[in-house]
């Protein structure tokens, strides 16, 4: 008889804590985000992965060197990095990019290809809003029209030392 | 008092029996009584489920409806239109007649249940002595049409179902019919009207505060138990029983279902305010220096009391359902005959021993 007591209390106990925490949660403001209301003024993690990038400065620069860590390091092509020779004025040859051809259709963003990348000239944005018509278009090309290497503001002798990793990986390649 | 809605009726009434010969004024009132009633039936379930998805997404952290209309409000009004147009399916090893007449059968034990009770001063449709008693019986005939749905629809899910809810019905009816009993041991009367008007200085759950509190708990969890919602959703638990006893039934007659349940729901809570909240009474305290007070309370209609009271007891309600998950048959059934069952019997004796002392 004491145990059912007991029992009995205990149980009424236990179900008001339980309403207790639904109430918690009523009075809360709610998490759902009405989006395309907000879109202006939401605030996004700054982690998070929309779409591959690659800045360009005000001068139409990027820092990709069209080494092609990515390519290698994407694990389902996404990425493809098309470079072309150049002779540049001192009359040294020199390979620079020329097309950075991402598909945003075969892209898992598992962020491989920005961890990789030695000159941090890939980065993600927080774009998600991705949908297109066709297929085709999801392919992108990241590098402007007419954009060219930044020129490193370095001493020589680490240039000269950089020189020499991108040849090597160009080996690899 | 000017907003009460009494002078009206009243107004209506004088108005036919002096223009028109007896029977005929009756007539008239019968069928714009039934009008009015099916209409308040269905503004009040359009509410009622507009309430239970917006405040069943706030326990859930979610906004609920808020893209048709002005905070969703029109979503209902799609929602009903897009369910008198769906199909009827027809079943072809059903028993037919069942079939179609069990719908009825639930809606019509709804109705009857609401039509009996006051909405407010003067607004009572069917009042005589043995109301509460009348309330009781006919609210347990809805689930004969549950039943039926469950046994003609020939299938084993909503057997089963109606099965679970005629099991749930007859137990829960017990602890909810012995606490109604406790009240009508303080009132003296079973006369809505005289529990009502027995009520004006002090609600009875203030006249008999112990006894009339647990008979009042117990009454909510036993009607909760009696509307098959919330915790004690066995008969249509949609995890192992699909829909339970409309599974077979889509369009217009699963609406049916529909309604019955949500307005059981205000019903159970309107005969929870009648009975214990003081029905349309304003809250009043007995005593010289509140008069300035109650009179306060008195400018408030009757209508809005009692459907301020009813509806608080409807959130109440929500807040359960969404809290608690839901028990097993053993369970349910254990909570009714070992638990429920015992106090609201000795609850009994206590408030007549109550009543004699005092």
């Amino acid at each position: 008889m004491i145990q059912y007591i007991k029992d009995l209390f205990s149980g009424i106990w236990n179900l008001l804590q339980g309403m207790k925490i639904t109430m918690i949660n009523f009075i809360r403001k709610p998490i759902t985000e009405c989006y395309p209301e907000n879109r202006g003024t939401k605030v996004y993690a700054e982690r998070f992965r929309g779409e591959l990038t690659m800045p360009h400065n005000a001068n139409n620069e990027h820092k990709c060197t069209g080494c092609g860590i990515c390519q290698m390091n994407c694990p389902n092509g996404t990425i493809t990095v098309k470079t072309k020779q150049i002779t540049t004025d001192d009359g040294k040859t020199k390979k620079i990019l020329d097309q950075y051809l991402y598909d945003l259709g075969s892209c898992t963003f598992c962020g491989l290809c920005t961890m990789g990348c030695p000159q941090k000239a890939i980065v993600w944005s927080n774009n998600f809003e991705h949908s297109v018509y066709r297929r085709a278009t999801l392919v992108k090309q990241l590098n402007k029209e007419g954009s060219k290497l930044e020129e490193k503001k370095v001493v020589a002798p680490q240039q000269e030392e950089k020189k020499v990793i991108n040849s090597n990986t160009n080996q690899q390649q | 008092m000017s907003l009460e809605l009494e002078n009206v009726v009243k107004l209506a009434h004088d108005g036919l029996t002096s223009s028109l010969p007896g029977w005929a004024a009756a007539a008239i009132e019968y069928v714009l009584v039934g009008v009015l009633l099916l209409a308040l039936y269905c503004v009040l379930a359009l509410i009622l489920i507009f309430l239970e998805r917006k405040i069943c997404a706030r326990f859930q952290c979610r906004l609920g409806p808020n893209r048709v209309g002005p905070w969703g409000s029109l979503q209902l009004i799609a929602d009903m239109v897009k369910i008198l147009l769906k199909e009827i399916v027809k079943i072809s090893k059903s028993d037919k007649l069942l079939y179609y007449v069990a719908i009825f059968l639930a809606i019509i034990g709804s109705f009857c249940t609401f039509g009996a009770l006051q909405f407010g001063k003067g607004l009572a449709c069917i009042d005589f002595n043995v109301g509460i008693f009348y309330i009781l019986a006919i609210s347990s005939l809805g689930v004969i049409g549950i039943l039926l749905a469950g046994w003609s629809s020939n299938n084993k899910y909503t057997l089963i179902g109606a099965m679970r809810s005629g099991a749930q019905l007859i137990s829960y009816e017990l602890s909810a019919g012995i606490s109604i009993l406790t009240m009508v041991i303080l009132a003296g009367s079973l006369n809505i009207s005289d529990i009502i008007n027995g009520q004006e200085n002090a609600w009875f759950i203030f006249q008999a505060p112990l006894p009339a509190l647990i008979a009042f708990i117990i009454y909510l969890i036993a009607g909760h138990a009696e509307t098959n919602r919330g915790p004690f959703d066995l008969p249509e638990a949609e995890s192992e029983l699909t829909a339970g006893y409309h599974t077979e039934y889509s369009g217009i007659q699963y609406g049916f279902f529909y309604l019955a349940e949500y307005l059981n729901m205000f019903i159970i809570a309107g005969v929870a305010t009648t009975v214990f909240l003081g029905g349309w009474q304003p809250f009043h305290i007995h005593a010289d220096w509140a008069s300035g007070f109650n009179h306060v309370m008195d400018y408030i209609p009757s209508y809005i009391w009692f459907l301020g009271k009813a509806f608080s007891l409807v959130l109440l309600s929500l807040w359960v359902r969404w809290t608690f998950p839901r028990l097993r048959i053993d369970q349910l059934l254990h909570l009714e005959w070992k638990i429920l069952m015992p106090i609201s019997l000795l609850n009994m004796l206590v408030m007549a021993v109550w009543v004699l002392i005092f």
